[in-house]
C-alpha cells in the first residue's frame, strides 16, 4: 500500500465515489488514512457528502469548510498540504475532472514526485460520451497527465449507466479497457461496480447518492 | 435503437445542440451551466466550430445576435444573472425576427442570489424578459433525456418560426447524471433568404435590424410578429397529461418539481385521493387548453413550483376562476418534497387550502 492514492479522471467518471470507498477500506483494513477533497472543478457532489460515514469509520476529512455550503469559490484547503509532506500519514486524494482539474495537483506534484511513494489511479467510465473508446480515454488521461506532472500508475474501469447499469453494462467495456492499457502501457487495477450489482471479479461500490425518480 | 450514455444535463444540452447543427457557441461560465461551456470549449475546436468564452453575458448574446444574422444556427447558455443581463440581446433578436437558442439553467434569485436549484425566472422567460412586445419559445425539460430532445426541438422550432427559443432549465436537471439517447445528427432544413451569407451582387442586399422609427410601420411588424406567434400557440403548445383520466385534483408542474409531484400522485392515489398531474413542456406556449378542459372533471388545481408561485397566474387565467387553486411552493434554491405536496392536495381535498 502506497502512502499517497490520488483519483483522477474524466468529469463525472466516479473519482469521488471510488476516493471515499478507498478510504473506507482503507480504514477498514485498520489503517490510519485521512482523505483530502481537492476538487476546483464542481460545487457540488463532494467528498463531503460522506462526511458522516467517513468519519464515523475514523477516516479524516479535508475539506474546506465551505464545500457543500454553496459558496461556489474554487480553492484548495490548507491542511491538504500538510497530509502530502508529512511522510507518516496516509491520504487518499480525490481531484477535480478533467485536466482542468488536475491542475490542482501541480501544486503539489513537485512533492509527491520526490517522494514518490504514490498510486495515481485514472478512473474512466467508457460509457461517458466523451470517453466512449480507449483511444478519446488515453487522449483525457495524457491531458490530465500534463496537467497535474505525475504519471499514471494505474486503471479503475468504473464503467456504468447510473440507475441503468447491469453487469454487461460493465462487460462490454472490457475490450476497451483492455485496449486503453495497451496503449497506455497502464495496468488494470480494478474494476468496480456498484455493490448490488458486482459480480466477484468486480470490486463493490457503497455510492453516495441522490436520486431524484 | 441508439446507445445510451451517461451524461449529465448540461453535457446533452452542448451535445445535442452539436447534433442540431449549432456550430456557433457564445458564453460566459456560471454555476449551475458552466458544462455547456466546458463540453463546447472541448468539443467545438474539434468538429471545426467555434466556442467563444465572451468577456461578458452582453457580449456573448450579441455575438448570437451576430451569427443568427447570417442564419446560422447558434447558442447561449447562462444561469438566471447572466439570462438577466442577456434581455436587451434577446430582445434585439426577437424583434430582428431572428431564430437563436438561449439556455437558461436557472439558480435562486433575485439577485445573485444562490447556486440551488430554481424556477423563479418564470416571468421573465414567459412574460418577455427584455422590453416590447415579444415572446420567446420557452420549452421546460424534466429528465436529462428531455434536455437532449428539447435543445434539438429548440432549434427546429426557432428556425421554422423565426424567433428565439429557450430552453428553460433548472440546476437540477444540468447537474443530474441519467442514461440518454443522443439525438441522431441534422442540420437547418428551412429556407433563410434573409440571411446575411453575401449578395455577390447577384440580388438586392438583405437587412437585419429592429428599429422602425415609424410608429405605422413597427406597429404593423409587431401586428404580423403576433400573427406567427398565433401559429405558434396552435402548432407548438406541448404538455404531458398523467393519471388525469379519474383524477379529481390536478397538480400542474414542470421540470424538476413534475418529477417531485409524480411521486406525490403514487402517495395520495395510494391513500385513496385521485390525483393527476399537467406538465407543461412548452411554458410559453403555455397549454391552458387542457387546463381549461381539467376544470371541468376535478375539484381543484395546485401549482407546485419552485419560486413564490409564478406559475400559478397562468394556471387561474387558463381554468377561469373555475375552481380553486393553491401553491406548493418552495423557493431560494429549495427543491418542494413528496410530503409537502402530499400536505398541500391533501390540504385542498379537505377544504383547507388557503
Amino acid at each position: 500500500m502506497k502512502r499517497l492514492t490520488l483519483f483522477l479522471g474524466h468529469y463525472g467518471s466516479g473519482k469521488t465515489n471510488l476516493a471515499v470507498n478507498w478510504a473506507m477500506n482503507m480504514a477498514k483494513s485498520g489503517k490510519s488514512v485521512e482523505i483530502a477533497d481537492l476538487d476546483i472543478v464542481n460545487p457540488y457532489f463532494r467528498t463531503k457528502d460522506s462526511q458522516k460515514e467517513l468519519e464515523a469509520a475514523g477516516v479524516k476529512v479535508i475539506a474546506l469548510p465551505f464545500a457543500n455550503s454553496s459558496v461556489d469559490l474554487p480553492s484548495i484547503p490548507s491542511e491538504a498540504y500538510a497530509l502530502v509532506e508529512d511522510k507518516s500519514r496516509y491520504g487518499v486524494l480525490d481531484i477535480g475532472g478533467d485536466e482542468r482539474g488536475a491542475y490542482a495537483l501541480g501544486r503539489f506534484s513537485p512533492y509527491i514526485r520526490e517522494e514518490d511513494n504514490y498510486d495515481m489511479f485514472y478512473v474512466v467510465n467508457f460509457h461517458r460520451p466523451l470517453t466512449r473508446n480507449a483511444e478519446d480515454a488515453y487522449y483525457c488521461m495524457k491531458e490530465i497527465e500534463v496537467a497535474s506532472g505525475l504519471v499514471f500508475t494505474g486503471i479503475v474501469n468504473n464503467s456504468n449507466l447510473g440507475a441503468e447499469t447491469t453487469v454487461e453494462t460493465i462487460t462490454e467495456t472490457y475490450g476497451e479497457a483492455d485496449k486503453l492499457s495497451k496503449l497506455s502501457g497502464i495496468p488494470i487495477v480494478a474494476v468496480t461496480a456498484e455493490k448490488s450489482i458486482a459480480t466477484s471479479d468486480m470490486v463493490p461500490l457503497n455510492l453516495q447518492k441522490r436520486i431524484f425518480d | 435503437m441508439a446507445e445510451k450514455v451517461l451524461m449529465k444535463g448540461n453535457e446533452a444540452i452542448a451535445e445535442s445542440a452539436i447534433r442540431s447543427g449549432c456550430l456557433h457557441y457564445f458564453g460566459y461560465p456560471i454555476t449551475p451551466q458552466t458544462e455547456v461551456a466546458a463540453y463546447m470549449a472541448k468539443r467545438m475546436p474539434k468538429i471545426g466550430g467555434v466556442f467563444l468564452q465572451a468577456e461578458s453575458e452582453i457580449s456573448a448574446i450579441n455575438m448570437v445576435y451576430g451569427v443568427a444574422a447570417t442564419g446560422k444556427r447558434v447558442m447561449t447558455s447562462s444561469s438566471s444573472p447572466g439570462i438577466s443581463l442577456k434581455q436587451e440581446g434577446i430582445s434585439y433578436i426577437a424583434g430582428s425576427d431572428l431564430p437563436a437558442v438561449i439556455v437558461n439553467v436557472q439558480r435562486g434569485g433575485p439577485g445573485l442570489g444562490g447556486i440551488q436549484p430554481s424556477q423563479s425566472d418564470y416571468f421573465q422567460a414567459t412574460k418577455g424578459g427584455g422590453h416590447g412586445d415579444y415572446h420567446l419559445i420557452v420549452l421546460t425539460p424534466s429528465s436529462v433525456q428531455e434536455m437532449a430532445d428539447l435543445t434539438s426541438l429548440a432549434f427546429d422550432l426557432a428556425d421554422k418560426y423565426r424567433m428565439p427559443a429557450m430552453l428553460l432549465a433548472d440546476g437540477t436537471m444540468g447537474q443530474m447524471m441519467e442514461p440518454v439517447v443522443l439525438p441522431e445528427p441534422k442540420t437547418c432544413t428551412v429556407d433563410k433568404p434573409w440571411a446575411l451569407t453575401g449578395t455577390e451582387c447577384k440580388r438586392e442586399h438583405n437587412i437585419v435590424n429592429s428599429l422602425y422609427l415609424s410608429p405605422e410601420v413597427l406597429e404593423r411588424t409587431n401586428i404580423e410578429r403576433f400573427e406567427r406567434y398565433k401559429e405558434v400557440e396552435k402548432n407548438e403548445t406541448r404538455w404531458e397529461e398523467y393519471m388525469m383520466e379519474d383524477a379529481e385534483y390536478c397538480i400542474v408542474a414542470f421540470g424538476i418539481a413534475a418529477r417531485v409531484a409524480k411521486n406525490a400522485i403514487k402517495v395520495l392515489r395510494e391513500k385513496g385521493i385521485k390525483t393527476g398531474l399537467i406538465r407543461p413542456i412548452t411554458v410559453w406556449p403555455f397549454p391552458s387548453e387542457p387546463i381549461r378542459k381539467a376544470a371541468d372533471k376535478v375539484k381543484g388545481f395546485i401549482s407546485v413550483e419552485l419560486s413564490m408561485g409564478q406559475m400559478i397566474e397562468d394556471v387561474k387565467l387558463a381554468e377561469e376562476c373555475k375552481k380553486p387553486v393553491s401553491l406548493c411552493s418552495r423557493s431560494g434554491g429549495m427543491i418542494p418534497d413528496v410530503e409537502r405536496i402530499v400536505k398541500s392536495v391533501e390540504e385542498m381535498a379537505n377544504g383547507e387550502a388557503k
